[in-house]
């Protein structure tokens, strides 16, 4: 069915009646509220705040539209609200629950004078009588290609993400061809976002070249890091720039069938992109014919169970073939021989929501952001000690330390920075002399690091390295498959060493040990969880040596993080007389008070939670922690004598 | 693999062997022995996961699995260098770390594979290097109706898992849980023998390395003998 419109000619009429329907929302003449109200936003009480606001709209009789959308990335500020009130420029508000709801609604929604810049961030236009989100280091620093519609556009309307110019890439590809498609990506150097920075316009060309009755496009959501989600953000706020994406690759590669494979822990995700689909397909955006040309692709989604290996494209293509996640030695590659021996092409979501953008603005654009070898931007997930954590995009090129002091806003609580955790559990610590690093795939690895998916932890001076790295390995070996041998017991033999370090039992030899049997695992092993999972290890034993050694031979913990190295006393010189916050809140009741009526620690009872340091007025900050335990000194503290305690109760 | 023979070197020794074969048994064959749990003459494509078969090859980074290297004219491989026999020290030490029982009392005590690599890497069976691992399994899971499995001294090597899939076409035998707690598992149970709709081939017996797979009757046998 060849028609005589060109695919824009199609595409330009779903495209107006976007627009209009959209523009009608804008120009409303009742206010619109938009609520961030992707998983994270829920997890934050969002869908509360929903329900706050439609209370309060009832109570004060006023019409207004509640839209849910998807995520900003500013985790810090959640739940994330954005209101457009006839009159004033859109407003960004932070931390709305449903009680604050209910202000707005009264103070901004019906009386109309105040708007409430306790709660404000900022407009998101210029206004003079705004601050707007550009004056913020947050918002002017980051470079927003990929998520620059994110939480912005309601995923639930297709209307939305056409209003904004989508699909039109997908429309100038089909009338432009197959060919140019992959030769402008190929020309981009974009590279994959899922870890391992593989071009993804050779790896599409690869499989464009083979022979085949069918080939296949996989999108992969199997995001399983612990603490990042990028992916989950991309597939819940933007569902159609990955379909989009996922299109015209499908297009360069020549496959008629395509796939998102998304974990099931990601339930609104899937929810959102089956939605999507269904609403592409109806605008010919998907399907037979796209646009009315002889492409057709047909998509939908497939559910993994929850493997972190799944991730790993053999084995990924192991579970949609309905057997267990276990890499398979390449080659063959998946882009020769992958999915029922078909040619199948897997990419991150990061990546093919890229490709849209560069099909827009073209190769060149997309190559003058970041750097020769790594074009374009990261998506970093920045968690852990930073004042402003979240979903940040940077161009390519920057620092570390422009990451995460200028853009996410430093270490909380005026404390020092000691640590990045880079590239998930099977990234690297880089020390803070470190952190003129470049965020590329290249430097990165250079350093022992890598860009890996985009998990970002950063650790201030109270963090044990031997415990992160610990906490990485005991995650890697539980989540081996148990295929080879040395990812299955190598593995597990470094978190024994680990635990055992940690808990003071470390052995002269196991330092050793660690090194010997991490390079082994890196070298032998059968697919690249296994390769890289000592990373973690070798990269704590390269930049913080000392800190096994004061393990292993002194018994300290110079953090003073691993438990059983560490004691917690109360400096009686700071204790303040009379105080007690810190009994009440003693899990184990090792807390009483002394002779001069200040508090001590018993440390028989005492099971080092490390509650007693929140506790303790920071006008007194007495709780003091020692690392190994015999270093605490001497007070002579006397408990107070029994007929005494009942006087001061009394 | 064709009928044109290609030469290769391998450990100074010049081999001819058809072009297209794998590297491993072709070393096996001219007596250049690498040790190997996993592989299986005839495997399409071998599994490559107990990673002792590992070998240089010169211009190919880094370590090579020799039972899924296709042999190349003028190939030169080596079995013996010195971060081979690290890597594989290693490899064998990881694998008796996890292990259980004695072999006095085992039931392939003599004609056991890690025994027969525990000599040619002249390693001990139990080593001090490494600390042991309990695996979280009781020593014998015997509710199969014919087979008895013994965990603890299953090295996972998957020729059960193979031949009861691939070649037998029994689709019994799979692998099942993760990282160390990985076991072979089956369907079905004791009482109920219909269940387990296993065709007593005992193909998975026949070719266990260790004995960690059994059929009930010859164990049961063994077991009275010990007596």
């Amino acid at each position: 069915m060849k028609s005589n419109k060109s695919p824009e000619e199609y595409l330009k009429e779903h495209a107006d009646e976007a627009r209009a329907a959209v523009t009608a929302l804008k120009n409303s003449s009742n206010p619109v509220i938009y609520v961030g109200a992707a998983t994270c936003g829920r997890a934050a009480g969002a869908l509360e705040t929903i329900a706050g606001f439609e209370t309060a709209l009832e109570e004060n009789g006023i019409t207004a539209e509640i839209r849910k959308v998807g995520c900003l990335g500013h985790c810090y500020a959640e739940p994330l609200v954005i209101i457009q009130n006839p009159g004033f420029p859109p407003l960004l508000y932070q931390k709305i629950g449903a009680g604050e709801a209910g202000i707005l609604v009264r103070s901004f929604l019906k009386d109309g004078s105040d708007p409430c810049y306790e709660y404000l961030i900022g407009a998101l236009e210029a206004d003079e009588n705004f601050p707007t989100l550009m004056d913020y280091p947050r918002y002017l620093y980051e470079k927003r290609v990929v998520m620059a519609h994110c939480g912005l556009i309601d995923p639930a309307e297709i209307d939305h993400y056409l209003a904004v110019g989508g699909y039109e890439s997908l429309a100038s590809g089909l009338k432009k061809g197959s060919e140019w498609v992959l030769e402008e990506v190929k020309s981009a150097n974009l590279r994959g976002r899922g870890g391992a920075g593989f071009p993804a316009g050779r790896k599409w060309e690869i499989a464009r070249q083979v022979e085949a009755e069918e080939k296949l496009l996989i999108c992969n959501g199997d995001e399983g890091d612990p603490g990042a989600y990028m992916d989950r953000t991309l597939l819940e706020s933007n569902p159609h720039q990955v379909l989009e994406g996922l299109a015209l690759a499908a297009l360069a590669v020549g496959a008629e069938k395509a796939l998102l494979y998304i974990r099931a822990e990601y339930p609104l995700a899937v929810k959102v992109m089956e939605s999507a689909i269904s609403q592409a397909e109806s605008k010919n955006l998907l399907g037979a014919n796209i646009l009315g040309s002889d492409f057709s692709l047909a998509v939908s989604v497939f559910q993994g169970s929850g493997a972190f290996v799944c991730g790993e494209e053999t084995a990924l293509i192991e579970s949609l073939s309905g057997r267990r996640g276990m890499p398979k030695l390449r080659p063959p590659y998946p882009a020769v021989s992958g999915f029922a021996g078909r040619p199948t092409i897997i990419n991150n979501v990061k990546t093919l929501s890229t490709v849209p953008s560069i099909i827009k603005n073209g190769a060149a654009w997309f190559l003058d952001i970041g750097t020769p070898d790594s074009p374009g931007t990261a998506i970093f997930s920045v968690v852990g000690e930073v004042e402003y954590p979240g979903l940040v995009e940077v161009p390519m090129g920057v620092t570390l330390e422009h990451l995460v002091v200028d853009v996410c806003g430093g270490i909380k609580n005026g404390k020092e920075l000691k640590a990045v955790q880079i590239g998930g559990p099977s990234g690297g610590c880089l020390p803070a002399s470190l952190m003129d690093t470049i965020i590329d795939f290249d430097s990165l690895r250079s350093v022992g690091a890598m860009m890996g998916s985009g998990g970002l932890v950063v650790m201030n001076e109270d963090t044990c390295m031997v415990e992160v790295a610990r906490y990485f390995t005991d995650f890697t070996q539980g989540e081996s498959c148990g295929k080879c041998t040395f990812c299955r017991i190598g593995t597990r033999h470094l978190r024994e060493i680990l635990h055992s370090i940690t808990i003071g039992e470390g052995l002269p030899g196991d330092i050793n040990d660690l090194t010997e049997i991490s390079e082994a695992v890196v070298a032998g092993s059968l697919c690249s969880l296994g390769k890289t999972a000592p990373n973690p290890v070798l990269t704590t034993l390269r930049f913080f040596r000392d800190e096994y050694v004061a393990h292993v031979e002194g018994k300290c913990c110079p953090a003073r993080m691993c438990r059983t190295l560490t004691a917690f006393y109360i400096d009686l010189e700071a204790c303040a007389r009379g105080c007690d916050a810190c009994v009440a809140c003693c899990p184990t009741e090792s807390i009483f008070t002394t002779s001069n009526r200040k508090k001590a620690i018993d440390q028989e009872k005492c099971v080092k939670c490390g509650e007693c340091v929140y506790a303790c007025p920071p006008e007194y900050d007495a709780v003091r922690r020692v690392s190994p335990p015999e270093l605490i000194p001497d007070q002579g503290v006397e408990p107070l004598p029994e007929n005494e305690k009942e006087e001061s109760e009394a | 693999m064709s009928d044109k023979l290609v030469t290769i070197t391998v450990d100074d020794k010049e081999i001819s062997a058809p072009a297209g074969s794998y590297l491993l048994p072709v070393c096996l064959e001219n007596d250049i022995y690498i040790p190997n749990l996993c592989y299986l003459e005839g495997m399409e494509t071998p599994p490559a996961s107990c990673r002792l078969c590992l070998v240089e090859i010169e211009g190919r980074p880094g370590p090579q699995v020799s039972c899924r290297c296709l042999i190349e004219d003028g190939m030169v491989v080596k079995t013996n260098s010195e971060e081979i026999l690290k890597l594989r020290q290693i490899a064998f030490r990881l694998l008796v770390s996890t292990n259980d029982g004695s072999c006095k009392s085992c039931i392939s005590n003599r004609s056991c594979e890690l025994q027969q690599i525990a000599k040619f890497l002249h390693q001990p069976l139990r080593t001090k290097r490494l600390r042991h691992i309990d695996r979280a399994y009781p020593p014998l899971i015997d509710d199969h109706p014919y087979l008895v499995y013994e965990p603890k001294k299953c090295l996972l090597c998957g020729r059960c898992v193979y031949v009861c899939n691939n070649i037998e076409k029994g689709y019994k035998l799979s692998f099942a849980q993760r990282g160390m707690d990985t076991i072979v598992s089956f369907f079905g149970s004791d009482l109920d023998p219909a269940s387990a709709f296993c065709k007593e081939c005992f193909a998975c017996t026949e070719v266990c390395p260790v004995g960690s797979l059994s059929s009930k009757e010859k164990w049961k046998a063994f077991v009275d003998g010990l007596k």
